[in-house]
């Protein structure tokens, strides 16, 4: 397991990313920036989650409560302290890491559905709360100024200035997977998503793996969550903490494999590409447009996935490849 | 004295799965754990490592006390164990299993350190050719050596084996039986659990035997087989009380 | 005036907690006897909202008839559910069967909302008004709450007194034990799945007796039937019963004393703090 080769997806991974983020920027077109934009913040949500999810094993369905916190801190400071987006996106990744470090040990304890459901259970509480907080806007949120965004080169200079920031974090996050990965503590994660009660007997300290991984998989989100609310010009409880979201970054994250460094990429690029198309095509399947259905079909295709390929593409194809290799010549 | 036990109980509600047992190892020995099935032999490995809480009693690990201690803070003091129940982490290929076990045992190695240490468990187990493999595809045979490949990769200085003759077929019994004797060569102490008999007694230095969770010999392998009150413990059990039940009916720990 | 008030709530969150507590009886029976969190609880009772809406509008049928039409399309809807979409992954990792459901769950508000948009249906059936001293209640939301009680009696009576019944608890408690006894465990898997269904699309049309719904509202109920089941503890039919009650009282009676948006803080606080400290709900008997 040479250097190289341990970083081979990793590398793979990020130098795809640069290229594709690099095409609406080469091509100067507003309509596939906004198209890749929503791909990679998906990418960066799927990478993060995948900390998670696929390398320590355990799901969490309100991974959202994340990108909402983060984009109501950045926000505040935006609009209410006159922040920089810079300082917004820090202080969004920050704050989501820092809810993460308080709520992890205590969270992830428990285990399977339990773990699930509590995970549910705070996003809708923090949801509620932002609610009857009136400094943040209460149920109304709060909106931007547009001024500020003069700061900027004006709302067509913030737009390029928010893509090409999506694409850094979103590398940010793939590259923090490859590494993760390929690490000491990563293994540990690994061992304790394979078998929990083995990993304490190996010498794991799993809550200490748990917690670390939990961290790293909410700055992220918490980043793309200021720099997302700040480009939309307004945030509010509802928009913020959407539990679809957070179970489509599930449905990215296995699609293209948990566990593995491309699979978020994969997952979350096939995802948001096949979805928009979805959205904007105008086939016919016997009378019913394709676009009023998008959300059946995204489940259908999600059927298929747990039930045909439940290890993801990658996951799938990384599987063919080991099996060919491992049989004895 | 490496281990020593002083009269650990453990009562699962009102079973009481071990009672008063005493006992020491001193380094270097190998000490046999013989017993009828059900007689609590797993679940004393299980409160020496600290998977289950004891009732009562201590545990000391080279004068110092484990009992109370998570697993986890165990393995780090230098013990290491496999399990009955073979817990390979399946998805995981053999070389990351026995990676996992040289990061994180005794001396929290480092992935570079660790991979040279595995490699040498392998090596000495001989899966070197299944390193690639994921363990979940392996036979129980080969899950049984990567459980002590595992445990031997976190160069531990207390190993605790259970069972892991059972299911093997003769020649593999040899095989493991020699490396078991090198493994305590190498200044490893071991307390191994074994149902095949010859090998127990070929290996021993010493057995204990309990039955129905109490400690009822402890001695030389040759006057413990000759104790009445042991074969008397084995009576009704027609042939050796062999290896009818690797299939692992009892549970290894609390989930 | 004060404490009437307080009562009024407190009967009105005891109507509607006991369908709410139908409801998580489907939820809560699935999990205690397969171990899947369904997510697809939502959108059947929605199923069933629309079921009890379209038989009296289109068929003219009175809705306690429609009901029973909902109570059958839930059980074959669930019995189909779990063939095509859970049974490949019941021992599969949690994960694949939350997501299995899910599935379902989208394809579901999909197709209902291409059929149906998004906007508020009303059946707005009367049958009068109850009144007790100073306490008035409509009489929808009691028929409903008496229907809700009988069909959780009928459960009861099913689960203990029939074969059947024994079967699915016998799979339940030990399934591979269950399946060594002959039990065949996966046709009572299935009409398990299809009763949890039933239930969830009876209390869909019994919520939808009273109150205006749209192809989301299930979402919101499903919500509510979690915390119920964790409330209760996972998998103990009583348990939410009692959840159901419980979480109507709160949202009858907190808006007595605060703002009524405190009350999903405090649901949805409680329910993460039961899952810490207490994961067997509140009946359980400790961890
Ligand atoms: N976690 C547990 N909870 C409840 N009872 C347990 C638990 N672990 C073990 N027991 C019980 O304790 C007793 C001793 O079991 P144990 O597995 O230690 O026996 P053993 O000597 O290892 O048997 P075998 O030779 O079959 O492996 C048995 O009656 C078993 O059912
Ligand atoms: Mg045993």
């Amino acid at each position: 397991m040479g250097t190289q080769r341990r970083h081979a997806p990793t590398v793979v991974a990020a130098s795809l990313l640069v290229l594709s983020a690099a095409l609406p920027a080469l091509a100067g077109s507003a309509s596939m920036r906004e198209t890749m934009f929503s791909v990679l913040l998906a990418i960066g949500l799927a990478a993060s989650l995948n900390i998670l999810l696929g390398y320590c094993g355990y799901a969490s369905f309100g991974h959202v409560v994340f990108f909402g916190i983060g984009g109501y801190a950045g926000f505040y400071l935006v609009a209410v302290q006159g922040a920089h987006l810079a300082t917004a996106i820090a202080g969004g990744g920050l704050v989501a890491g820092a809810f993460a470090a308080g709520l992890g040990a205590a969270i992830l304890r428990l285990r399977g559905p339990h773990f699930a459901l509590a995970t549910i259970g705070v996003n809708e509480a923090v949801k509620a709360l932002i609610v009857n907080i009136e400094p943040l806007g209460g149920p109304t949120g709060m909106n931007l100024n547009v001024s500020v965004f003069r700061a900027y080169g004006g709302a067509a200079g913030m737009l390029w200035a928010a893509y090409g920031t999506a694409a850094a974090i979103a590398v940010g996050a793939v590259v923090l997977g490859g590494l993760v990965r390929t690490s000491r503590f990563g293994l540990g994660l690994l061992v304790i998503r394979e078998d929990e009660d083995a990993a304490a007997v190996l010498g794991v300290v799993a809550w200490r793996y748990k917690v670390g991984a939990y961290v790293l998989s909410a700055v992220f989100p918490g980043m793309l969550g200021a720099l997302f609310f700040f480009k939309q010009g307004v945030i509010e409880p509802a928009g913020a903490f959407r539990l679809d979201l957070s179970v489509e970054l599930l449905v990215m994250v296995m699609l293209g494999g948990a566990g593995t460094v491309l699979g978020p990429l994969v997952g979350a690029g096939s995802y948001q590409l096949l979805r928009s198309g979805l959205l904007t095509s105008d086939l016919e399947v016997l009378g019913v447009r394709i676009r009023d259905v998008q959300l059946a079909v995204a489940g259908a295709l999600l059927l298929l996935v747990v039930q045909l390929v439940p290890a993801g593409l990658v996951g799938w194809a990384r599987g063919r490849w080991l099996a060919l290799r491992s049989r004895p010549a | 004295m490496i281990l020593h036990l002083h009269r650990v109980t453990k009562a699962f509600g009102g079973l009481v799965a071990v009672r008063d047992v005493t006992f020491a190892v001193a380094p270097g020995q190998i000490a046999g754990l013989i017993g009828p099935n059900g007689a609590g032999k797993t679940t004393l490995f299980n409160c020496i490592n600290g998977v289950v809480p004891i009732t009562a009693g201590r545990v000391e690990l080279d004068g110092r006390a484990i009992s109370g201690l998570p697993p986890h803070a165990v393995a780090r003091l230098g013990l290491a164990r496999t399990h009955q129940i073979v817990r390979p982490l399946k998805e995981l290929t053999v070389r990351e299993n026995t990676i996992a076990g040289a990061c994180f045992g005794r001396e929290r190695h480092g992935l570079k350190a660790a991979a040279r240490l595995a490699d040498e468990a392998l090596e000495r187990l001989e899966l070197s050719s299944l390193a690639a493999v994921p363990a979940g595809n392996l036979t129980i045979a080969m899950k049984k050596r990567l459980e002590l490949a595992r445990a031997l990769a976190a160069q531990p200085r207390l190993l605790l084996l259970d069972e892991v003759l059972a299911g093997l077929n003769a020649t593999e019994v040899g095989q493991m039986v020699r490396t078991i004797r090198s493994i305590r060569e190498s200044g490893v102490t071991i307390v191994m659990i074994e149902h095949i008999m010859h090998a127990v007694m070929a290996l021993s230095d010493r057995v204990l035997v309990i039955d129905r969770g109490t400690l009822i010999a402890d001695g030389e392998p040759k006057a413990v087989a000759r104790d009445p009150a042991v074969i008397a413990a084995y009576l009704g059990k027609p042939s050796e009380p062999a290896d009818a039940d690797q299939d692992g009916v009892s549970p290894e720990a609390p989930r | 005036m004060w404490s009437e008030t307080l009562l009024a709530s407190t009967v009105d969150g005891l109507l509607i907690g006991v369908v709410y507590g139908l409801a998580a009886l489907g939820l809560t029976l699935i999990f205690g006897v397969m171990n899947v969190v369904n997510l697809a609880h939502g959108p059947t009772m929605t199923l069933g909202m629309f079921g009890i809406y379209l038989s009296a509008t289109k068929l003219g049928l009175h809705p306690f008839a429609g009901l029973v039409l909902v109570a059958a399309g839930g059980l074959l809807l669930g019995v189909g559910i779990y063939v095509v979409a859970v049974k490949r992954v019941i021992d599969a990792p949690h994960l694949a069967s939350l997501l299995a459901t899910f599935s379902v769950n989208l394809m579901i508000v999909g197709v209902a909302t291409a059929i149906f948009s998004t906007s508020f249906r009303n059946l707005s059936h009367d049958l009068g008004v109850l009144r007790a001293g100073p306490i008035a209640v409509p009489g929808t939301r009691v028929a409903a709450a008496l229907l809700a009680v009988a069909v959780a009696a009928a459960l009861q009576v099913f689960l203990t007194r029939t074969r059947l019944g024994k079967y699915v608890r016998a799979v339940a408690a030990n399934r591979a034990a269950a399946e060594l006894v002959g039990i065949p465990s996966a046709r009572v898997l299935a009409l398990s799945f299809g009763i949890g269904t039933m239930l969830a699309a009876t209390a869909g049309g019994l919520i939808a007796l009273s109150l205006p719904f749209t192809v989301l509202s299930g979402g919101v109920y499903e919500l509510k039937s979690f915390v119920i089941v964790v409330l209760g503890g996972l998998g103990n039919p009583l348990g939410a019963l009692v959840g159901g009650v419980v979480l109507g009282l709160i949202e009858g009676i907190v808006p007595v004393f605060a703002r009524a948006t405190w009350v999903p803080v405090l649901e949805y606080g409680l329910f993460v703090l039961i899952l810490l400290v207490r994961p067997s709900g509140l009946l359980g008997g400790g961890r």
